[in-house]
């Protein structure tokens, strides 16, 4: 079957065929053409963002709350470079997103023109894969292309640049096109010889432990997870990425490793003798100083991605492969152990992982002047909103309160900015979730500094009928940095007073600005009723205010650079490691 | 840190050579030599690069490479595996007192002349980086003018070929 159209035509077709319900995206002169026949389409929404940006974490919070790709799509030059943090951020994080951008028409690539950039040349070290498209007939199969990349192997960003004149150009379109792709062959199948390596491993080890990463949820292996967990016994601790993969209230979970993780799971890394390290890849947030992570651990190490394993500590069982073939072959081979008698005995093992835990729970300072504590409101919200909600959050201190002190429950209900650590993820973010999970309540929670770089999102939210909730932790400050300069500056709070006692901009003043009903609280005691008030409105998006005191800060803490031997759960408050044995 | 030689074999598509030359800068590894050309099969481009790394980087280097969804294959060539060549054009200070003296090392080095003129001659040598070293130090004091070489390529030994059992996994792909 084929037929005669244009490129900008033979485009909006072919996202149509893969399957493609929302673009988040701005026009201008060289994506044009695309426009036009993306207003005739019925499979197709394009929903107009307010910057670029905010469609690519749009794009992210999309998919990652949906699973399919997110699309963004922007014109030539700086549409296309306003796109280039979201695309790193998605990089970063693995996010499967395709981003379609204009490009001048061929004859004057390489000019200068107008509204030119070298977005593909820009692009080629945070996408997966990038294209430049300067012919018609070429449309087609690169969409299959891109989509098909940026959906497998280990997911990732993959940008379509496409000259004006390829899509104004005739073509034959037909599909589905054959992909020439000879080089992309990603390995999803684990090798049964390590499998069986690693499950003779897992029954000898006396300390394992399961260091579960973002590529768990993406593999969609949550359940294959907490089979393989409750078949062993092992302990397992979620990373950020990785936050509700594991139910949070299952005893055999200890907590959130890292630089602000819970001494529990810091603990248990430093103490194990087997990481059993799954869709993760050893950052440094979560190692603290490489040489001191873990060291009397072997290492098994499964990823998707070859060059993840052994990349920053080395591992003695690599596995490459699909984590839920990997954990399914894994439960198997257990299993064979187990029936010729081989079980592992983690008696003492929980026995010092249930002291660090009861002697080192999460906690916080309130203070005496019954300001708001921030933790307290997190912790609210989840009491309140529940674990069916999805969260998302922008990057810091409420970043960090919001994987603490929110119990998740389920796979891909947290969703925030890992890797790349991208301030004014949350809001956009949540957009994206919403539109893509219309029956799941969405929260964004965010920080005043991070909420200021990107709410002109909640224009697009109040117009396009995508009823967010903004809890916006508002403590005047760019709280990390603060935090850091408390700590490691002296108390010189260098440009990180965001002067907020002069309520600039009122935050209540700009939600209904932007059609939104907006609300404050800065008393404990209205907490609860300010969020139960967020929860009886449905039809436009609401913004919390939450005004909390400056100086509240997270704990616990590793130094940057320093071991997680010497991770602090207050301020000059270490853990007693012995104590706990 | 020792020197190895990598065979990419990638598609032959614009801006390949951008993407492996930035994956090294941004992964700080270094290239000793670089050289890209076509292959007997016309959607094929080869590039030989010389690296010098330690063991555990080097696995980095074939392992990102190998992500560069334009690359198809990696293959080390063991260096005593494999012929490896690298040319060279020196243009050499003479006169007529000294041109027989530069043209005896010519011979001895079975490089060749392609251009001389009333003050000079051209030579065009080829060789392992060993022998152009040698051959470099021995013409230094007439005088060298101008250099230009090419960066490494390489092939295995033996009758087997890198290029079509690549091919043969990109039919099955197909």
């Amino acid at each position: 079957m084929t037929e005669k159209m244009t490129g900008a035509q033979a485009l909006v077709r072919a996202l149509e065929h893969v399957g493609v319900e929302t673009v988040f995206g701005i026009p201008g002169g060289a994506i044009l053409p695309a426009y036009d026949p993306l207003y005739d389409s019925t499979k197709v929404r394009h929903v107009l963002v307010r910057h670029e940006q905010g469609a690519g974490h749009a794009a992210e919070g999309y998919a990652q709350a949906t699973g399919r790709v997110g699309v963004c799509m922007a014109t030539s030059g700086p549409g296309a470079t306003n796109l280039v943090t979201a695309i790193a951020d998605a990089y970063m994080d693995s996010v499967p997103i395709v981003a379609i951008t204009g490009q001048v028409a061929t004859p004057l690539i390489g000019t200068d023109a107008f509204q030119e950039a070298d977005i593909s040349g820009i692009t080629m070290p945070i996408t997966k894969h990038n294209f430049l498209v300067t012919d018609a007939d070429d449309i087609p199969r690169t969409i299959a292309e891109a989509f098909h990349i940026a959906a497998t192997g280990r997911p990732g960003p993959v940008l379509v640049d496409i000259a004006k004149d390829a899509l104004t150009a005739t073509t034959t379109f037909s599909w589905p096109p054959v992909m020439q792709l000879p080089g992309y062959r990603p390995v999803t199948r684990p090798h049964s010889k390590q499998i069986r390596e690693a499950a003779r491993l897992m029954t000898e080890a006396q300390r394992p432990v399961l260091y579960v990463g973002g590529g768990v949820h993406k593999a969609r292996a949550s359940a294959e997870l907490l089979e393989l967990a409750e078949l062993t016994g092992i302990p397992v601790v979620t990373t950020l990425m990785a936050r509700g993969t594991f139910p949070d209230s299952h005893p055999q979970h200890m907590g959130m490793p890292g630089m602000h993780g819970s001494v529990s799971a810091v603990g248990a890394l430093q103490r194990s003798d087997l990481l059993i390290a799954l869709g993760t890849r050893f950052d440094d947030r979560v190692t603290g100083q490489l040489a001191s992570f873990a060291p009397h651990a072997k290492v098994i190490h499964a990823d998707i991605d070859p060059a993840e394993i052994s990349k920053n500590r080395h591992a003695d069982v690599p596995i490459v492969g699909d984590c839920r073939e990997v954990i399914g072959d894994l439960i198997t081979a257990v299993r064979a152990e187990q029936a010729d008698g081989r079980k592992g005995d983690y008696t003492d093992w929980w026995r010092v992982l249930n002291g660090y835990k009861e002697t080192y729970p999460l906690g916080y300072e309130e203070f005496a002047d019954g300001s708001l504590a921030p933790q307290y409101v997190i912790e609210r919200l989840s009491a309140l909103v529940g674990p069916e909600a999805i969260y998302t959050a922008g990057v810091g201190q409420h970043q960090m309160w919001t994987a603490q002190f929110i119990k998740y429950e389920h796979p891909g209900t947290f969703i925030n900015s890992g890797g790349a650590g991208t301030m004014g993820f949350s809001v956009p973010a949540a957009m994206g979730a919403k539109m893509g999970c219309p029956d799941k309540v969405v929260w964004a929670i965010d920080g005043d500094g991070c909420f200021q770089m990107t709410n002109q999102e909640l224009a697009t939210c109040a117009i396009e009928g995508v009823p967010i909730k903004v809890a916006v932790i508002n403590n005047g400050n760019l709280g990390m940095v603060r935090q850091w300069q408390t700590l490691f500056y002296d108390e010189r709070y260098s440009n990180t007073d965001l002067q907020q006692v002069k309520r600039i901009p009122d935050f209540v003043k700009l939600a209904e600005a932007y059609g939104c009903v907006g609300l404050r609280c800065e008393r404990p005691e209205d907490v609860d009723a300010t969020i139960a008030k967020a929860m009886e409105i449905n039809d436009v998006p609401v913004v919390i205010d939450f005004v909390v005191h400056k100086d509240a800060m997270v704990w616990p803490m590793v130094a940057a650079g320093t071991s997680n031997d010497d991770i602090k759960y207050a301020r000059d408050m270490a853990p007693n490691w012995e104590g706990g044995e | 840190m020792s020197r190895h030689t990598l065979s990419v074999l990638t598609e032959n598509k614009p801006g390949v050579l951008a993407r492996v030359a930035a994956l090294f800068s941004r992964r700080g590894f270094n290239i000793d030599s670089l050289a890209v050309g076509p292959t007997e099969h016309d959607d094929i481009s080869r590039m030989t690069i010389v690296v010098n790394v330690e063991e555990l980087p080097l696995e980095q280097v074939t392992k990102q490479l190998n992500k560069l969804v334009n690359v198809i294959k990696i293959v080390e060539l063991d260096n005593s595996q494999s012929v490896q060549r690298e040319l060279m054009l020196i243009k050499v200070r003479t006169d007529s007192e000294s041109r027989s003296h530069v043209l005896e090392l010519v011979n001895l080095f079975r490089a060749r002349c392609v251009d001389v003129a009333p003050d000079a001659v051209t030579i065009e040598v080829t060789g392992t980086t060993d022998k152009l070293d040698a051959f470099v130090r021995v013409l230094e004091p007439y005088g060298i003018k101008e250099l230009v070489q090419s960066g490494m390529v390489a092939i295995g030994r033996g009758a087997r070929s890198i290029t079509d059992r690549s091919l043969r996994a990109i039919d099955r792909s197909a």
